[in-house]
């Protein structure tokens, strides 16, 4: 028997707790990736990144300016964490990063999520975050495929070529 | 780089299957690579076949994103006419190099 047969991903289950634009965008583009790749895919968003599916905030999502020790200035200098605690700040950054972004051809949250299901690839919400932040399916994007507990997730993780990932 | 007979004709494919001179393509060899990876060609696919084609001849480098605003079809057609491989399978089905695109 020859070991080395390659067998690949048929289904990756990603979860998404943070809702910094990098955070979401790393589990966005992997599973965006995966779809294209012909691989199932379901993403689950708890906690902060609840806010990546949530109607008032997902298209202006932050990057942190303080505690983040790789922010840098255009140019390359060190960006200096007391000027990026003054008020402001941290919202002019964040757009400077989507217009960047929008540049290399990335989109926005709502259409990148767009992408994502079209291909078939299924977005969900944890029961016990959207209970918390006290939110509706209304207030969710509206192709939120349903609002799941921890258990119901894991039954869709089935399969021996699946892989959790945790951005 | 290896030299492969498709449609009959004598091809240069890299090592995942991908035309190496775009030139060399044509539609039979196009049909039979599309065989290869389960899809049958229709007019809608040479459609999307020849835009990606003309967009590399210009140097843009593609994205789904881009082809999905093509105008020549959405996201949701891309896939449908390329089940499990909507930019990698058309790619290699146009004769045009692997995608350099995350997206």
């Amino acid at each position: 028997m020859d070991s080395k047969e390659k067998k690949p991903l048929e289904k990756v289950c990603m979860i998404c707790a943070k809702g910094a634009l990098e955070d979401v965008y790393a589990a966005l583009v992997m599973a965006n990736g995966a779809v294209m790749e012909g691989i199932e895919t379901h993403l689950f968003f708890t906690f902060f990144g609840l806010d990546a599916i949530t109607k008032r905030t997902m298209n202006s999502l932050h990057t942190a300016t303080t505690g983040n020790p790789a922010m840098r200035m255009p140019g390359g200098l060190p960006f200096p964490t007391m000027l990026g605690g003054l008020p402001g700040v941290e919202a002019a950054v964040s757009s400077m990063m989507r217009k960047q972004m929008e540049d290399l051809d990335m989109p926005p949250v709502d259409e990148f999520l767009e992408l994502i299901t079209a291909g078939g690839g299924k977005v969900y919400a944890c029961k016990l975050a959207v209970d918390m932040f006290k939110l509706s399916k209304e207030d969710l994007w509206d192709d939120v495929d349903a609002v799941l507990t921890i258990g119901e997730f894991y039954e869709l993780c089935d399969g021996d070529r699946t892989q959790i990932i945790f951005t | 780089m290896a030299v492969k007979t498709i449609a009959g004709v004598q091809v240069n494919v890299s090592d995942d299957g991908y035309l190496e001179d775009m030139d060399q393509w044509n539609e039979d060899i196009a049909k039979e690579i599309a065989s290869g990876l389960g899809i049958e060609l229709t007019d809608e696919h040479f459609k999307v076949l020849n835009y990606l084609r003309e967009k590399t001849k210009e140097g843009a480098s593609l994205s789904i994103r881009s082809v999905g605003k093509s105008g020549i079809v959405d996201v949701k057609g891309l896939y449908k006419l390329f089940p499990k491989g909507p930019l990698k399978f058309s790619s290699k089905i146009a004769g045009i190099p692997k995608p350099t695109s995350c997206i």
